[in-house]
């Protein structure tokens, strides 16, 4: 009873939410200028105009009509496709990145040493550019060979999904295992738990609230990894190429990229939209407040 | 044979440094076997070190302690004392039952023992009814019963207990205080008891461990006088009250020596 409400507000808050979106975009494209506010010669505020930003119906009519003149392969069934791809790539990322983000978390809750050495380098990766990274991972895979396995181009955005999936995970489960309260780590000590009883008997289960939202970013940082590789390295098929591509078209076509757009933060929200049925699942039985 | 021996037992926190704490100074201590020792004293004196140092969650810098004439090690390995503390303690994400069956669990027990001593174990402590239920649904004083039953869960021959009352409302506090002499009563088990309540004390123990701060060490044990059996008309009784003000001298003592806030300060806790 109780679920059903709130189901029924997150999804009432959820539309809200979406028309409010639509109603500022055109209330701008209303009131704003149309060739872009200047300031003192620096462009402060985007064009109001019809290439810029086209109308919410625009876009959506626009996943209705063909993807290139004459073809009969409607835009939306190509977007659909590229995401179902990017989808796949970035589930390989999200599924390397928790095996990496959890066993380093484990290794630094179980090493104070590991924690302090590994944990700066941890931060300082994540602030190099992934644009930069994108086509060097492309090139050491492409230089791969191990026995018969032949890296495959895919298996390169995969990993640059993993790259920026890991370090929420990591950070996030790394605070969830040290967050058991000292008086229940004593009590395992008094039991004479070993050191992997009292991680899968109390730190994991402790770490559950904080591992869920950590796995949340980890799960849309995958998704961008995978779709800025793509557009970075060219790779066909998935959603990031259809962006690039689309982009070109900006001029004659603006709706088109914004359709393409939309299928990268739908893919998004399915992959948090996993982790968050795993979350209801995961806390049926803990005190509702204790739920981040 | 006696239950716990503490010989010459000293804990000396960040020795030789700055902030160097002498926590307890060449401790001794007997506790037979069915007794029911509290260690009691101002905040400082050292009386939870001591519980931690024969639970062998601390080792002593010098010293020696036995349990059941093992080394406290050796008891710990073997699970030979349950323990208690004052915040319960549960796991939230197992229910009553299985939060009974953690020590069982840990001593690599199979599933249908666990559950036949889980369910005794409730009948023990008064809840068989809560088995399914999770922690955070039950009160305070249901979730100490049960911290309690899980202490026991093992049959331990020894029960280790840091202020377990502590934070309990009076009325639940006086009723746990009888439920605690019953269960003990009925499994036979040694109570080694922390606490800041001297009447807390005096209706539980058979011995009162009266202990001082700077540095922590026991200045007088006081025998209390009021019979094996005891229930709610003891509480009323004349030689309750005097076995009261034989504690609270002795502890007067400990303040005169060491007058200062830390030490006033833990007395009024109660």
């Amino acid at each position: 009873m109780n679920f059903a409400r709130r189901v029924a507000y997150r999804t009432a808050m959820f539309i809200v939410s979406i028309f409010s979106v639509v109603a500022i975009w055109e209330l701008y494209k209303i009131i704003g200028p149309q060739d872009g506010g200047k300031f003192f010669g620096v462009s402060v505020l985007p064009r109001a105009n019809n290439t810029a930003m086209p109308h919410v119906s625009t876009m959506l009519s626009r996943y209705s009509r063909p993807e290139v003149r004459g073809s009969d392969k409607k835009i939306w069934a190509v977007v659909l496709s590229g995401a179902w791809f990017s989808l796949r790539l970035s589930l390989v990322g999200f599924f390397l990145g928790t095996t990496i983000g959890v066993g380093l978390a484990v290794l630094m809750a179980r090493f104070k040493i590991v924690q302090r050495g590994l944990l700066p380098y941890l931060v300082m990766s994540q602030t190099v550019p992934l644009i930069a990274l994108a086509p060097l991972v492309v090139s050491w895979g492409g230089k791969l060979e191990i026995g018969s396995f032949v890296w495959p181009r895919w298996l390169s955005a995969s990993i640059l999904g993993t790259f920026l999936a890991f370090f929420p995970i990591a950070v996030g489960t790394l605070r969830g295992l040290s967050s058991a309260p000292a008086a229940a780590v004593e009590l395992m000590e008094s039991y004479a738990a070993s050191w992997k009883q009292t991680l899968f008997k109390l730190r994991f289960p402790a770490a559950v609230p904080f591992m869920v939202p950590a796995f949340k970013l980890g799960a849309s940082g995958a998704v961008v990894g995978v779709v800025v590789a793509e557009i970075s390295t060219g790779l066909k098929g998935g959603i990031g190429r259809l962006i690039i591509e689309y982009a070109r078209e900006a001029t004659g076509d603006p709706a088109k990229v914004f359709t393409a757009v939309f299928g990268a933060a739908a893919l998004g929200l399915v992959m948090a939209g996993f982790v968050a049925i795993s979350d209801v699942f995961l806390m049926r039985n803990r005190p509702k407040e204790s739920s981040i | 044979m006696s239950a716990v021996e503490v010989i010459g037992a000293s804990k000396i926190f960040n020795q030789g440094k700055a902030q160097q704490v002498d926590a307890l100074v060449d401790v001794n201590l007997t506790v037979n076997q069915g007794e029911f020792v509290s260690l009691i004293g101002p905040s400082g004196c050292g009386k939870s070190t001591l519980l931690r140092l024969i639970a062998n969650l601390l080792e002593p810098t010098s010293g020696s302690l036995m349990v059941n004439n093992k080394t406290v090690s050796q008891a710990r390995l073997d699970q030979d004392y349950g323990m208690a503390f004052q915040q319960a303690g549960l796991f939230d994400w197992r229910t009553v039952s299985k939060n009974i069956e953690l020590p069982l669990e840990l001593k690599g027990w199979d599933k249908e023992k666990r559950a036949a001593r889980a369910a005794e174990m409730l009948e023990l402590v008064k809840l068989p009814e809560f088995a399914n239920l999770y922690p955070w649904q039950l009160s305070g004083g249901m979730q100490q019963r049960i911290a309690i039953a899980r202490a026991l869960a093992a049959h331990p021959p020894l029960l280790l207990m840091d202020e377990p009352f502590g934070a309990l409302d009076e009325m639940t506090r006086e009723y746990m205080q009888g439920e605690l002499l019953r269960i003990c009563g009925e499994t036979a088990t040694t109570v080694v008891f922390v606490t800041h309540s001297i009447p807390e004390a005096v209706y539980l123990s058979n011995r009162v461990v009266v202990m001082s701060p700077r540095p922590g060490r026991i200045t007088s044990v006081i025998d209390v006088d009021l019979g094996a059996k005891r229930n709610e008309d003891t509480r009323a009784a004349d030689g309750f009250f005097r076995n009261i003000t034989a504690v609270r001298e002795a502890l007067r003592g400990t303040q005169a020596e060491h007058a200062s806030a830390n030490a006033i300060r833990g007395l009024e806790d109660r």
